[in-house]
């Protein structure tokens, strides 16, 4: 490849620095780290998807296709619990955030690399403890675990998958707490904070809900624990407890953590459009305060979960309103984007094709979000597979899409390899035909009254079940092909050089794979972010 | 972090303090404090061994934080950080309460319930 003066593989870089396993599982530096996480959020995210797989399939028929209505249940609470706690959560902030945020600000490492390893064990455990769970006969609490069923009534292993999430809380703590130390004091000479790039507000943004968040679900867990065990009246309403305080405290971290897995998507998407429209981002102040306002208003709306459960309805007034203002940052984003856009110069490769479908399918789950935090169609739409249909447009196609899309727009510098672009951009369209497929007729099921956790359902929705079950396994195909390209491509993909798509980020000055400390020298920066206008365009 | 050093003494009296303040917290769980009526509809009844409970508590607190954690010592950034932690616990807890001491108040709570009694006899009377 033209720019590329030394092969890779005869420059020592931080993935041929040392070999063998102890040089990865004692490892502290934050790239390997981030390669540690994402192997294991991988393997979750596909035992998760496991779970969907057979739970879509059962639903092909009325009356259930596949398993008891027992295991069904047990099939969504493992499914929820896994892809929320042990992917969703840690999945753009632990890898690519793990791998980019030093990089991006032109430092070395993290600021405490040691705990940023901590890190990982702890998820390690947290998922192993979640797997135990699944292995000793699953949990079928629902991944909310609600109170009194989850502290008195069910017989499954609620104990040690509630232990599992509440472990794995203390690495994203940990996580968030590197992350602000970082970002605060580690940013090379020049950067000051609006010279960032806008994936780094987005995890300062992400870690602030981290660390404010995360030890209330932590602490929810431990309470639901001292009741199920101890029998200390803190829930169940027959020994004095209040199962709506449950929801309060569940939620006061579960809102917010929608906003963990989305905040950082949105940080990949302004990288994303930037590069492949060849422009400053449009509104950069905006866009980055947007992503403080988010952090912050996700703490004051988690009522709106709560409208039918016996909340006050003066409380659930509040929570509406509150719900509607978190539109207004979120609108600000998908805005300034398609701003960007505007009279940029477009090109389609592999990672802007799951940009786009971000934007429009972020857009869908958003807007169907206000319908759900307006109190009276919410009455309606509770509890049914409408809300199922629009968390997954927020999290499947807004998270997930802009997680693949940062992966693809990554990876060279990850690997230093290219992979075949053709099938990258094949599994895009696969993924964004069979998400719409499996999700848009849940919207319909839901509004038609569906309820969502039931294992069997009336015979009219059949046709829009199969629809669903469809475009399931198209997705599930979607998400296989990138898992073996991308494979292939480590040992097989064209080296792809320093900076294969012209982008501008202090990460792209380095070499791909970058070498163990990243910089040579500590890069002092002069331009703004995004500065694409003296580029020229220009694309190796 | 902050280079304060402190000495052990301190350690040493905030630890017999917070020891101190926990025989405390015993003693008084078996006082009967009573109850404070205010008259005013959300709080009306408080139960005030919990209140002396909670103060205890409070103050053993700011102990730990304070001198444990050295945010006494800290920059003003460590000591947002610290109040921001607060800030959200009291945003936890009154939005929590804000439905909590507002239930009553929902019209539907005690609905057809409450509103039998006077329509029975009307009811009845149709009948």
């Amino acid at each position: 490849m033209p720019g590329q003066e030394i092969p890779a593989e005869s420059r020592v870089n931080y993935l041929n620095a040392s070999y063998g396993v102890k040089s990865w599982l004692l490892t502290t530096d934050h790239k390997r780290i981030a390669l540690l996480y994402l192997g294991s959020i991988t393997l979750m995210f596909f035992v998760g998807g496991f779970f969907a797989v057979m739970m879509r399939l059962h639903l092909i028929e009325p009356q259930g296709a596949l398993v008891a209505p027992e295991t069904y249940n047990k099939l969504f609470t493992m499914h929820g619990v896994i892809m929320v706690f042990f992917f969703l959560v840690p999945s753009i902030p632990a890898t690519l955030g793990n791998f980019l945020v030093p990089m991006m600000i032109g430092a070395r490492d993290l600021a405490f690399p040691r705990l940023n390893l901590l890190s990982w064990y702890i998820y390690i455990i947290g998922a192993a403890f979640t797997l135990y769970a699944v292995i000793s006969g699953g949990v079928d609490t629902g991944w909310t675990f609600y109170t009194p069923y989850s502290s008195t009534f069910s017989h499954t292993s609620v104990i040690p998958t509630a232990l599992g999430v509440f472990i794995t809380g203390f690495s994203s703590i940990l996580t968030g707490l590197n992350f602000v130390v970082t970002i605060h004091k580690m940013r090379a000479p020049g950067l000051t904070w609006f010279r960032l790039p806008l994936f780094i507000w987005a995890m300062y943004a992400t870690s602030i809900i981290f660390i404010l968040g995360t030890p209330v679900i932590a602490i929810t867990l431990f309470l639901l624990g001292l009741e199920r065990l101890l029998h200390i009246g803190i829930f169940d309403p027959a020994i004095g407890g209040d199962p709506i305080l449950f929801q309060h405290m569940f939620w006061f971290y579960s809102h917010p953590a929608v906003y963990i897995m989305i905040l950082p998507g949105m940080g990949v998407m302004s990288e994303l459009i930037t590069c492949f429209s060849r422009k400053r981002i449009f509104g950069y102040t905006f866009v980055a305060f947007s992503s403080l306002a988010i952090a912050i208003i996700s703490f004051l709306v988690w009522g709106h979960h709560m409208f039918v459960t016996g909340q006050s309805i003066y409380a659930g007034l509040i929570f509406s309103v509150l719900s509607f203002l978190v539109a207004i940052p979120s609108a600000v984003k998908v805005f300034n984007w398609t701003a960007t856009l505007y009279k940029g110069s477009i090109s389609y490769d592999a990672p802007m094709l799951y940009a786009l479908g971000f934007i429009g399918l972020f857009t869908m789950g958003g807007l169907t979000g206000l319908f759900l935090a307006s109190l009276a169609t919410d009455v309606h739409l509770s509890g049914t597979y409408f809300i199922v249909a629009h968390f997954h447009y927020i999290m499947v196609g807004g998270a997930v899409m802009a997680y693949l899309g940062g992966i693809h727009f990554w990876w060279p510098k990850i690997t230093g390899r290219m992979y075949p672009d053709g099938w990258a951009r094949f599994a895009a369209l696969v993924i964004f035909v069979g998400f719409n497929l499996t999700f848009f007729p849940q919207f319909v099921l839901g509004y038609l009254g569906m309820p969502r956790r039931y294992a069997v359902y009336p015979g009219e929705f059949q046709v829009l079940n199969v629809m669903s079950s469809a475009g399931a396994s198209i997705l599930g195909i979607g998400y296989l092909i990138p898992l073996i390209y991308l494979l292939w491509s480590i040992r097989y993909g064209p080296i792809a050089g320093p900076n294969p798509w012209g982008a501008k980020g202090l990460e792209w000055e380095t070499p791909s794979p970058p070498p163990t400390e990243n910089f040579e020298e500590i890069p002092v920066v002069t331009q703004d972010a995004y500065d694409y206008a003296n580029v020229g365009g220009s694309r190796v | 972090m902050s280079g304060h050093v402190v000495p052990v003494k301190t350690y040493l009296g905030i630890f017999v303090a917070l020891l101190a303040l926990t025989a405390l917290t015993t003693g008084v769980a078996f006082v009967d404090f009573g109850e404070l009526h205010t008259g005013i509809g959300l709080v009306d009844v408080i139960p005030l061994n919990t209140v002396v409970a909670l103060t205890i508590a409070l103050v053993k607190m700011l102990l730990v934080i304070l001198f444990f954690m050295h945010v006494k010592y800290s920059s003003g950034l460590t000591k947002i950080v610290v109040m921001t932690g607060f800030l959200f616990l009291a945003i936890l807890v009154s939005f929590t309460l804000a439905d909590e001491l507002t239930r009553g108040w929902s019209p539907e709570a005690g609905g057809w319930n409450t509103a039998l009694p006077a329509i029975l006899p009307l009811i009845r009377g149709l009948c």
